[in-house]
């Protein structure tokens, strides 16, 4: 059954087409994401509308899936060679692979990083494929009070992930659910808070709101202070780790994958959490943990493997239930409900050539970004020294237009700057965006299974606890309550945060 | 008495937010838990905002904070307007004078910018989008519009 699933896959993403939609998506993803000052939500909020343009949803969904990882890649490039994450999940990877850059031994760095996410994805691949069939046949016999609860899970899932204040993190996640409802009531057709203005009453663009709270606010925010980045590296020699180095990392990288593929699959950002808990585990089990922060191979090896596996594994709750694990996989969704793709389990069943697809061509996409990456690497470090000012217009630009594609609504182009506005003032006030969007983009479903489930049960609050499954869905969700509230808990997070900032 | 400035502010950003919504909701029919009309779950989460903008404030007056930080006032002078600017021209001037504008003056948010590097780069970029995006995509913009006399 597997075997049958996985040849499909393989044989759909592995069609010329496929193959060339994945390598660009590959290519573009870690080219945006070695270009400093934009992460990968940014870098797919901007790229999502050109994959519109593609007819097929298959191919469209491949190319965005390697446009993620590639970024992921990407930044764990600049995060060695610069001490510049381009995203928070290789913050830590920053930590002992910037050291290892300025002992000379930024190839090695690299290297392992790039292996270690080969393995992790590869590994963490054969989970989603293993895992997403019975999850599916789960989420089957979900009614609409138990989507209602697993999405009351997701959210609080992802606050308890975010980092900095809890209330501020439950906060951006209510006003994105509000913002998630402006539009039209589908049930009675009623205007809802799109200020008279007739544009607005298909609710406002993810997209838009996307790029602006991601795109233009990171942008504003690199505006700040406009510093010299200063390239460690100019050249990288000896590519090939030392036999030493293989004997180091593989255990690392082992212990990593497994992390990453735990915790990926916990909605509101695993990837970083496995980093940073990887990374705390190595230190743990390190014979000399003096050497950690210092150029460690073991903290390359781990963090990157974990947050690689995380990435992958984050598509499980995506493709199974149709829940966004991370604004990464709200854009998915998003982009799925634009081609037309109704997210959740019976995309397993009417669509398995989608569904496994998108699973075989994680693996391909991991082969290019080994091939392409370390070759390549003479031309990202080049690509690093194009000086951030002449970036930003250009990424202004695509943005404009790739938002307008979208819908050809100018009133869009609107959202964004509002967007960017509010959403870099917040940023500013330290409250997480994140939640935001995760809020966003489950808004609208979470109103709509609410009602269902209340029409269903007649008005009766209590079918949330009284059906089975929903009723564990809400206990989990109010042990995360209990938990991120826990005094020492709340210590330790700050802790792991810290570094984040 | 201290008060952290961020925090009261972004406890006012989001009662303001949560006042507009609940408001907004009060205007419409909000139904029975049975059938829930359309203002019933917004009114419900802008009050949940409400409270959760009220102990963000209320912390606020209990700690004190890092200061906020300077805004840079001349990046958002430059970069917020730049997709407005595209939407109010696009139509008008069509989308190579449009998409020029843009990204002209968005170049201009950083004070490095020199007025030579950033007309070069206006129109590579507007170049390099054309020929992907109009002639590459097919997406169905107009080159010039009717403001400059094209039909």
């Amino acid at each position: 059954m597997l075997y049958d699933n996985l040849s499909l896959g393989f044989a759909t993403a592995s069609t010329l087409a496929n193959l060339g939609f994945c390598f660009i998506g590959v290519l573009l993803g870690t080219l945006i994401g070695v270009l400093p000052g934009i992460g990968p939500t940014a870098t797919i909020a901007m790229l999502l509308p050109i994959t519109f343009q593609i007819g097929d949803p298959t191919s469209a969904l491949i190319m965005l899936a390697g446009i993620y990882y590639g970024a992921q890649y990407g930044g764990s490039t600049t995060a060695i060679l610069i001490n510049l994450p381009g995203e928070s999940s290789s913050a830590v990877t920053a930590i002992d692979g910037y050291q290892m850059a300025r002992k000379g031994r930024a190839g090695a760095a690299l290297a392992t990083a790039a292996i270690g996410s080969f393995i992790a994805g590869t590994v963490s691949t054969f989970l989603v494929a293993l895992l997403a069939p019975p999850l599916t046949g789960i989420a089957l016999q979900f009614g609409a009070a138990e989507y209602f609860s697993l999405m009351i899970l997701g959210l609080i899932s992802s606050i308890a992930l975010a980092s900095g204040s809890i209330v501020k993190a439950l906060a951006m996640v209510v006003l994105g659910l509000l913002l998630g409802l402006v539009g039209t009531d589908i049930y009675s057709g009623t205007p809802r808070f799109n200020l008279g203005i007739r544009e607005y009453s298909d609710g406002l663009n993810f997209v838009a709101v996307a790029v602006g709270v991601f795109g233009i606010a990171e942008i504003l925010r690199n505006l700040e202070d406009e510093h010299e980045r200063s390239v460690a590296v100019k050249k990288v020699s000896s590519l090939w780790p030392t036999r030493e180095d293989w004997r180091r990392m593989a255990a690392p990288i082992l212990r990593g994958t497994f992390l990453g593929s735990a915790l990926g699959v916990l909605p509101g950002g695993g990837a970083i959490l496995a980093a940073f808990a990887s990374y705390t585990v190595e230190k743990r089990v390190s014979k000399n943990p003096g050497e950690f922060g210092k150029g460690a191979i073991e903290g390359v090896a781990g963090p990157e493997s974990a947050n690689n596996a995380g990435a992958q594994t984050s598509f499980i709750p995506l493709l199974t239930l149709g829940i966004p694990a991370n604004p990464v996989m709200a854009l998915m969704i998003g982009a799925m409900i634009i081609q037309g793709i109704v997210p959740g389990p019976n995309v397993a069943t009417e669509q398995p050539a989608l569904f496994w697809g998108i699973i075989a061509s994680m693996w391909i996409g991991n082969v290019m970004l080994v091939v392409l990456n370390l070759p390549l690497v003479g031309l990202w470090v080049k690509l690093l020294t194009v000086p951030y000012y002449v970036l930003f217009p250009i990424i202004v630009g695509f943005c404009s237009i790739g938002i307008y594609s979208v819908n050809s609504n100018i009133f869009d182009l609107y959202s964004v700057a509002f967007f960017g506005f509010v959403g870099y003032v917040l940023v500013k006030l330290r409250c997480e965006p994140a939640p935001l969007l995760l809020g966003f983009v489950l808004g609208p479903l979470l109103e709509e299974n609410l009602r269902r489930a209340m029409i269903l049960s007649r008005g009766d609050f209590s079918t949330f606890v009284t059906r089975p499954i929903s009723a564990t869905l809400l206990i989990l969700t109010v042990a995360v309550l209990v938990v991120v509230l826990l005094p020492s808990v709340r210590k330790k997070r700050e802790e792991v945060f810290v570094d984040d900032e | 008495m201290v008060i952290d400035r961020a925090n009261a502010l972004c406890g006012a950003i989001f009662i303001a937010f949560g006042a507009y919504f609940g408001l907004n909701s009060l205007g419409m029919e909000l139904g029975t838990p049975f059938r829930m009309g359309p203002g019933f779950f917004p009114l419900f989460l802008a009050g949940i905002l409400i409270v959760l903008g009220l102990v963000i404030a209320i912390q606020a007056i209990r700690v004190e904070g890092d200061p906020i930080g300077s805004f840079p006032l001349r990046g958002m002078a430059f970069i917020l307007p730049a997709p407005v600017i595209f939407a109010l021209t696009l139509k008008g001037l069509g989308f190579v004078p449009s998409i020029f504008l843009t990204t002209l003056f968005a170049s201009f948010a950083s004070t490095r910018m020199r007025v030579p590097t950033a007309l070069a780069l206006a129109v590579v970029m507007t170049l390099f989008t054309t020929i992907v995006f109009v002639y590459g995509l097919n997406l169905p913009f107009r080159l010039f519009g009717p403001w400059l006399g094209q039909r």
